[in-house]
């Protein structure tokens, strides 16, 4: 209840099209030359002091990416991406590796500091109970600036790093796992990753371990027509277990910016991921002016038995977001989960959805979505469950509902259901609905205003998939919902 | 209190009321009785602030002030509640949490501190009791799933916690049984005090059994056509409303 009534102020506080974390830190980058080419990649490579197999794997992916195309089958539409107008490395002009804070630029501290991601260990820990320690990995356009509690979490063993890191210090462990659940050739956009990558973490949890803290990256785009092309691996061995959680935003600017990140999830025996993200990339102005391309792809592997992965997000920002976080259910027994909210406004265009494959005996998924549409925006939701011929005993539960909030917006759904396994059951649920007038009046009867009755109506559509959230996650996201939505009614 | 001056009211150009006079005062409970379709509700509406209404004509002042230049919620939280004949669904907000905003954005508005949560629950527990209301119906979601009888207590729990100077009851007799009327009507009658005035809308005179009204007053054609006391309703309910249609047809 408190969340709704801090909803509420921080709607008033305000004004239309604003979105707060649109500033720009004046930091001296360097950057590769503009546009693709081999040379930007062993560019790239070298900066981050890659091995020759690395440089190999991205060269092989740059080959595959110039014979592909890009899709055009989501409900989204952009003029054409000029692949050669774009940065695909930009990094503040700073030690490569910091051994301290202190090492690094004072103003991007201060951009975090703005953001509100704490970065100062002694600063977290007081006041905070152990068990609510979130460890960051803090990623300002191409690089990992600052990684905090790495000892901590090193003396559970738990590896937390920048991947760029990790490819230095533990590459038979990222070669092992790197393009086995998302492949170099899997779609444009994650091939062109595999080639430009620059940063992103790295989580390994040893057999057995349960992740005594909190993971979190938080990803910031600050430089001009620049891409982001971020890579997550997370290793879950068996019986661990790590819940991890991803917050992005970016400067507002007039241009797109390109965001094309891949991540890979993979669990182990008896092992469960929890990976939640809060996506908040500038979303573009009323107009449709600018905004992030969110060109993701996320994927889980539930390689062993009883392994558990669960995606949680909720999407306010990016201009268009091309994004389905999906589970390959290969151990047996292994359960994968997705629970979503997708708000959008203004002209903002979703194409969003998950994939639950499954292949192993046993297998259960559940698919919640909200889809909430506001202004002249698009929100499509889009959906596979599969299971294979082996799939004895697959289930699946898919609920999907859309809220429209007034009549300029659009709401779609589109579930793939294919089952070659005849013991398997899938349910599928859907509704759409709009806020009545009648609901608003009543409220507004009540006393509470059209913004507050939009909050508290919005808050209930999404309450199931709230719930998900770690706690102090859950009250941001309400906020941000209540933010994104403002200026919808009327 | 309530002055109603010659209001004239029009939706999708069909004209609902006709030129309505009507004055409530401090301390009384006023019964407006009428057959289907004589602008009970569209009334009630108004008075709340529903948009989709044409006002043409007339005015609405409460304690001096005009409610028409109001908006809905600014009439909340400046005393009027309407009590809905048919209460909305809120999938998802438990109505523990809509009656804390509620509460909470109407004593914002009045510029009062909000209630503290133990203050809220102690006077909402105070409330519910009174109403045979069990506390799990607190924790679902607001009238989702809720029966008839149970909506209709949650709307008078709802006007016992926001204490409101004018209150309507828009059929709020309709869908109830006996027991769930006499629950009902005790806590309309727990309300009663010489700063509330009440509006009771009804078809019958069975609700004014339990909540006896200081007037009575008989709407027809979008106008008031007869006031008198409780014992207009007792006429009614022995001739009908037949006579006001033939007068209408003459």
């Amino acid at each position: 209840m408190p969340a709704v009534q801090e909803t509420i102020d921080q709607v008033r506080l305000i004004d239309v099209d604003q979105y707060k974390y649109g500033f720009e830190t004046e930091v001296e980058m360097e950057k590769a030359p503009k546009g693709l080419s081999e040379d930007v990649i062993r560019f790239i490579s070298g900066k981050k002091g890659e091995p020759e197999w690395m440089l190999q794997w991205r060269l092989d992916a740059y080959k595959r990416w110039l014979t592909m195309n890009e899709p055009n089958w989501a409900r989204v539409s952009y003029d054409k991406i000029d692949y050669n107008d774009i940065y695909y490395y930009a990094a503040p002009k700073m030690n490569p590796s910091p051994k301290s804070l202190d090492e690094v630029d004072p103003e991007i501290l201060k951009t975090y500091e703005k953001l509100g991601i704490p970065l100062r260990e002694q600063e977290i820990l007081a006041g905070v109970e152990p068990q609510n320690r979130v460890a960051v990995d803090a990623v300002f356009d191409s690089v990992s600036v600052a990684t905090t509690f790495k000892e901590e979490l090193a003396k559970a063993g738990v590896i937390f790093m920048p991947i760029s890191e990790a490819i230095r210090e533990y590459p038979d462990l990222v070669r092992q796992y790197l393009g086995t659940v998302v492949p170099v050739t899997d779609n444009f956009f994650a091939t062109l990753n595999s080639a430009v990558f620059t940063d992103g973490s790295f989580v390994y949890i040893p057999p057995g371990v349960r992740c005594p803290m909190e993971l979190s990256t938080y990803f910031r785009i600050n430089e001009k027509n620049t891409g982001q092309f971020e890579r997550t691996l997370i290793i879950a061995d068996k019986g661990s277990y790590v819940s991890y959680l991803e917050g992005c935003t970016a400067p507002k600017r007039d241009e797109n910016q390109l965001h094309a990140a891949v991540v890979e999830l993979i669990a182990l025996d008896d092992a469960e991921i929890k990976y939640s993200t809060v996506q908040n990339w500038y979303p573009g102005d009323a107009e449709g002016r600018g905004g992030i391309y969110n060109f993701v792809t996320k994927r889980g592997d539930c390689r062993g038995k009883n392994s558990v992965i669960t995606w949680t997000q909720v999407e306010t920002g990016s201009a268009i977001t091309w994004k389905y976080p999906s589970c390959i259910l290969r151990g047996d027994n292994s359960r994968g989960e997705f629970y979503s909210i997708a708000v959008s406004n203004g002209k903002q265009q979703v194409d969003s959805g998950t994939k639950m494959i499954h292949l192993g005996k046993n297998t259960t998924s559940r698919i919640i979505s909200k889809g909430i549409a506001a202004g002249k925006s698009e929100n499509t939701y889009r959906g596979l469950v599969s299971a294979h011929r082996k799939a004895t005993g697959a289930r699946n539960f898919t609920n999907c509902d859309s809220l429209l909030i007034g009549n300029q917006c659009g709401a779609h759904t589109v579930p793939y259901i294919e089952s070659k396994n005849a013991t398997a059951v899938f349910e599928h649920e859907a509704t759409t609905s709009k806020i009545s007038e009648d609901q608003m009046f009543y409220c507004q009867q009540r006393g509470l205003s059209d913004e507050e009755a939009t909050a508290l109506i919005v808050n209930g559509f999404v309450k199931d998939v709230l719930q998900q959230l770690p706690m102090e996650f859950a009250v941001e996201a309400q906020k941000l919902i209540s933010i994104s939505l403002e200026g919808s009614v009327g | 209190m309530l002055e109603i001056k010659n209001l004239v009211v029009q939706i999708e150009d069909k004209r609902i009321l006709n030129g309505l006079n009507l004055t409530v005062n401090k301390g009384e409970v006023a019964a407006i009785m009428g057959p289907n379709g004589s602008g009970k509700s569209t009334l009630s509406y108004v008075i709340a602030g529903k948009e989709d209404y044409e006002i043409l004509d007339g005015e609405i002042l409460l304690d001096g002030e005009n409610l028409l230049e109001m908006e809905p919620d600014q009439r909340a939280a400046a005393g009027v509640f309407l009590a809905f004949q048919y209460p909305l669904e809120i999938p998802g907000v438990a109505s523990m949490t809509f009656l804390k905003a509620a509460i909470n954005a109407q004593r914002k508005a009045r510029g009062e501190d909000e209630l503290t949560t133990p203050d809220f629950i102690k006077r909402v527990n105070a409330a519910a009791t009174q109403l045979e209301i069990p506390k799990d119906m607190l924790k679902r979601a607001l009238n989702v799933g809720f029966s008839g009888g149970e909506k209709k207590r949650m709307e008078i729990l709802q006007m016992a916690l926001l204490q409101p100077s004018f209150c309507i009851l828009d059929e709020t007799d309709s869908g109830l049984d006996i027991d769930a009327l006499r629950i009902v009507s005790e806590g309309v009658n727990a309300l009663r005090s010489p700063d509330r005035a009440f509006l009771v809308i009804t078809h019958y005179q069975r609700l004014l059994n339990h909540i006896v009204p200081d007037t009575v007053h008989v709407m027809h054609g979008g106008r008031i056509v007869r006031s008198g006391g409780k014992e207009l309703a007792l006429e009614l309910e022995a001739n009908g409303y037949a006579d006001y249609r033939e007068s209408e047809a003459a």
